[in-house]
C-alpha cells in the first residue's frame, strides 16, 4: 500500500511540476482524440469490418485478390 | 483508370504520412543514446566526487536535462503519429493486410509491448524521477528508454523487411493468410539485419547532427561556449562512429538487395542493360527519354568507378549485374544465396507461373466448396509450385514491374553522397575541437563552419527520408515482393475518401511540426542556463 502510494505520489508530483510537459501533454491528447475519436471513427473503418467470421473475410479477400 | 487512382492514392497517403512519421522517429532514436552519454558523464562525475555538487557535475546535469528536453518535445510531438499508417492498413490496405496475416501481427504486438511498457515506464523515470530516485536507477531509466525506443523501432523494421523478402511463411488458400511458419528466420532474415543496423545508425547520425546544428548556433551567438563545445564532442564522436557503421550497413544493404530484390538495384543505379564487371554510378543524370523498350543511353551524363557495381552486387569485381532490360527478358545466370547457380526466369515465364498461381487459388476454392478433395489436393500442389511467383499473374505487361527508376536514382544518389559527406563533416567537427582543446584556435572563431553545421541540419534529414524512398518506392509495384502487387492490394474504398483523409493528415501533421519547431525553437532560445 506504501509502495502504490509512492508510485501515485511520484506521477502526481512529477505531472504538477511539468513546466513544458504540460503544453505536450495537450498536444498529445489533442492528437490523440483526431486520431481515434475523428479519424478512426469517421475516416478509418476497416473495408472488412461487414464480415463478422475469420471465413467469410477470407472468402472476401480471395474474392477480391481473384478480380484484381 | 478508377483503380489506378486508387492505387495512386493510397500509396500518396501512405508515403506522406511514413514521410511525416520519420520525421520524428530518428531524432528520437538517436538522441535519446546522446541523453544517456551525458548522463553517464554526470553519473561518473558525482562518483568520483562522492556524491559532492561540482561545478562539472552540475554542467552535466544540465547538458542532460537541456538535450533530454529537446528528447521529450520530439517524442511527445511524433509519439503515435505510426498509429495513422496502422489505420491506412486496415481501410486503404484491406486485402494487403489480410493475406499478410500474423507475419505482420506478431512484429508489431511485440512493438506495441515494448513501446508502451518499456519506453512509457522509463520515460516518467527520467523526466518525473530527479532527486526522487537514486543516481543509479535515474541513469539506468534514460539508457532503456533509449534501448527500448530502439527496440520498438526494430519490430517495425523487421514487419518491412519481411514485405521486402518475404521468408519464414506459408500461404493457406483456406484463409487467404500468409501463416509464419519459422519466426526466428523472420527475426534474423539478413535483409533485417541489415535494414535494422542501417535504420538504427542513420537515426544516430541524424541525432548527431541536429546536436551538432544546435551547438554551432550557440557558438555562433556567442553563447553558451562550452556546452555548445562538450555537446559538440559527445555528437562529433558518435555521428562519426554511426557513419561508419551506416556505410558499412549500407554497403550490406545493397548486397542484399542485389541478391532479393535486383530490380530495385537496377533502378537504384539507372541500369537497364547488365555487364560483367559493371560500373558504379558516383554521379550522373538520367536520360528522361529512356523508356525500357527504347535504345536511348540512360544516363545524359555520369561519373562512375569501374567495376564498383558488380563489387557491392555480387563480391566480385568481373560479375555480371542485371538491368532492368536483363531482368524482364531472364535468361541470365545468377547465383543465389544459398550458393546456387541458377538461370533467371523472364518476366512473361514468371507471369506464367503467377497466373497458374491465381488460377490455382481459384480451382482451390471451388473444389473445397464443392467438397472435390482430390481436385482440391492437386490445385493446392499447383499453387505452393508457383507460389513464388503469385504476384505476376497480376501483371499486364512487364512495364508494370519496373520501379519509377528516376525517384529511386537520385533518391539513392543523394543519400549516398550526403552520407559520405557527414563522415566529412563529423571528422572535420572533431579535427575543429582537437585543434580547440590544444589551444591552437577557438573553434567558435571557424563562424563559416558553424552556418555549414546548422545548413547540414536539414540535409541530414533529406538524407534519411531518400534512404526510405529508395527502400519503398524502389520495390514498388509489389506491397510484398513478388508475391502481392499495389492493385491487388488495396481495399474497396473510393479515390475521394482517400484523397479527403490525405488532405486531413497533411493538415495535421503540418500543425504538428509547426508546433514541434515551435517549442523547440523555443527551448534552444532559452538555453540550457535557465534549467534548474
Amino acid at each position: 500500500m506504501v509502495f502504490l502510494k509512492k508510485i501515485w505520489q511520484f506521477y502526481y508530483n512529477g505531472f504538477k511540476e511539468m513546466t513544458v510537459g504540460k503544453t505536450l501533454w495537450a498536444i498529445i491528447l489533442i492528437k490523440l482524440f483526431i486520431m481515434f475519436f475523428v479519424l478512426k471513427l469517421f475516416f478509418f473503418k476497416s473495408d472488412l469490418r461487414e464480415y463478422k467470421t475469420v471465413d467469410e473475410k477470407s472468402n472476401k479477400v480471395i474474392e477480391n485478390i481473384l478480380n484484381s | 483508370m478508377i483503380l489506378s487512382s486508387l492505387v495512386n492514392a493510397s500509396r500518396l497517403q501512405f508515403a506522406m504520412t511514413a514521410m511525416f512519421h520519420w520525421i520524428f522517429v530518428p531524432l528520437t532514436l538517436g538522441l535519446g543514446f546522446i541523453v544517456a552519454f551525458m548522463e553517464t558523464k554526470y553519473y561518473i562525475e558525482c562518483k568520483r566526487n562522492n556524491n559532492a555538487v561540482t561545478q562539472k557535475s552540475e554542467f552535466w546535469k544540465r547538458a542532460t536535462k537541456f538535450w533530454g528536453r529537446l528528447f521529450a518535445i520530439n517524442f511527445a510531438i511524433g509519439v503515435a503519429t505510426g498509429i495513422i499508417l496502422e489505420f491506412q492498413f486496415g481501410t486503404n490496405w484491406s486485402n494487403y493486410s489480410w493475406f499478410v496475416g500474423d507475419i505482420f501481427g506478431a512484429p508489431l504486438a511485440i512493438e506495441g509491448i515494448f513501446a508502451f511498457f518499456m519506453e512509457s515506464t522509463f520515460f516518467a523515470v527520467m523526466y518525473f524521477g530527479w532527486d526522487k530516485v537514486s543516481k543509479k536507477f535515474h541513469l539506468a531509466s534514460t539508457w532503456l528508454t533509449a534501448i527500448g525506443a530502439n527496440l520498438s523501432a526494430v519490430w517495425i523494421l523487421i514487419a518491412n523487411s519481411w514485405m521486402q523478402y518475404p521468408v519464414g511463411m506459408q500461404f493457406n488458400p483456406d484463409t487467404a493468410r500468409s501463416e509464419m511458419v519459422d519466426f526466428w528466420s523472420v527475426v534474423f532474415s539478413p535483409v533485417a539485419i541489415n535494414k535494422l543496423f542501417h535504420t538504427n545508425t542513420s537515426a544516430f547520425m541524424l541525432a548527431c547532427v541536429v546536436v551538432i546544428g544546435i551547438s554551432a548556433w550557440y557558438l555562433l551567438k556567442n553563447r553558451e561556449i562550452e556546452f555548445a563545445k562538450q555537446s559538440m564532442k559527445i555528437a562529433g564522436v558518435f555521428g562519426l562512429v554511426s557513419a561508419l557503421l551506416l556505410a558499412f550497413s549500407g554497403d550490406g544493404s545493397a548486397y542484399q538487395v542485389g541478391k532479393h530484390q535486383p530490380m530495385k538495384l537496377a533502378a537504384m543505379e539507372g541500369l537497364y542493360n547488365g555487364e560483367n564487371g559493371a560500373p558504379l554510378v558516383a554521379f550522373g543524370v538520367l536520360n528522361p527519354q529512356k523508356e525500357v523498350d527504347n535504345n536511348e543511353d540512360p544516363y545524359l551524363f555520369d561519373i562512375s568507378i569501374p567495376y564498383g557495381l558488380s563489387l557491392l552486387a555480387e563480391r566480385d569485381i568481373d560479375a555480371f549485374v542485371p538491368g532492368i532490360n536483363d531482368i524482364i527478358d531472364g535468361g541470365y545466370t545468377y547465383t543465389d544465396y544459398n550458393g546456387q547457380t541458377k538461370t533467371a526466369l523472364s518476366f512473361y515465364e514468371k507471369k506464367e507461373r503467377g497466373e497458374a498461381a491465381i488460377g490455382a487459388l481459384r480451382k482451390y476454392k471451388q473444389a473445397k466448396e464443392a467438397g472435390n478433395d482430390s481436385l482440391k489436393n492437386s490445385a493446392y500442389n499447383v499453387l505452393q509450385e508457383n507460389f513464388e511467383y503469385f504476384g505476376y499473374g497480376f501483371m499486364k505487361d512487364h512495364n508494370e514491374v519496373v520501379p519509377p527508376v528516376a525517384l529511386t536514382f537520385y533518391a539513392f544518389h543523394i543519400m549516398v553522397i550526403l552520407g559520405g559527406y557527414f563522415i566529412l563533416f563529423f571528422l572535420v567537427v572533431l579535427h575543429f575541437l582537437n585543434r580547440d582543446a590544444r589551444n591552437k584556435y577557438k573553434f567558435e572563431s571557424q563562424k563559416w563552419f558553424m552556418y555549414i553545421a546548422i545548413i547540414s541540419v536539414p540535409l541530414v534529414y533529406i538524407c534519411s527520408q531518400a534512404g526510405w524512398i529508395v527502400a519503398e518506392v524502389g520495390r514498388q509495384p509489389w506491397t510484398i515482393q513478388d508475391l502481392l502487387p499495389v492493385q491487388a492490394s488495396v481495399s474497396g474504398v473510393s479515390a475521394d475518401n482517400v484523397y479527403t483523409t490525405l488532405a486531413i493528415f497533411f493538415v495535421l501533421f503540418t500543425i504538428l511540426l509547426i508546433a514541434e519547431m515551435g517549442i523547440m525553437f523555443n527551448q534552444i532560445k532559452k538555453g540550457p542556463e535557465n534549467i534548474k
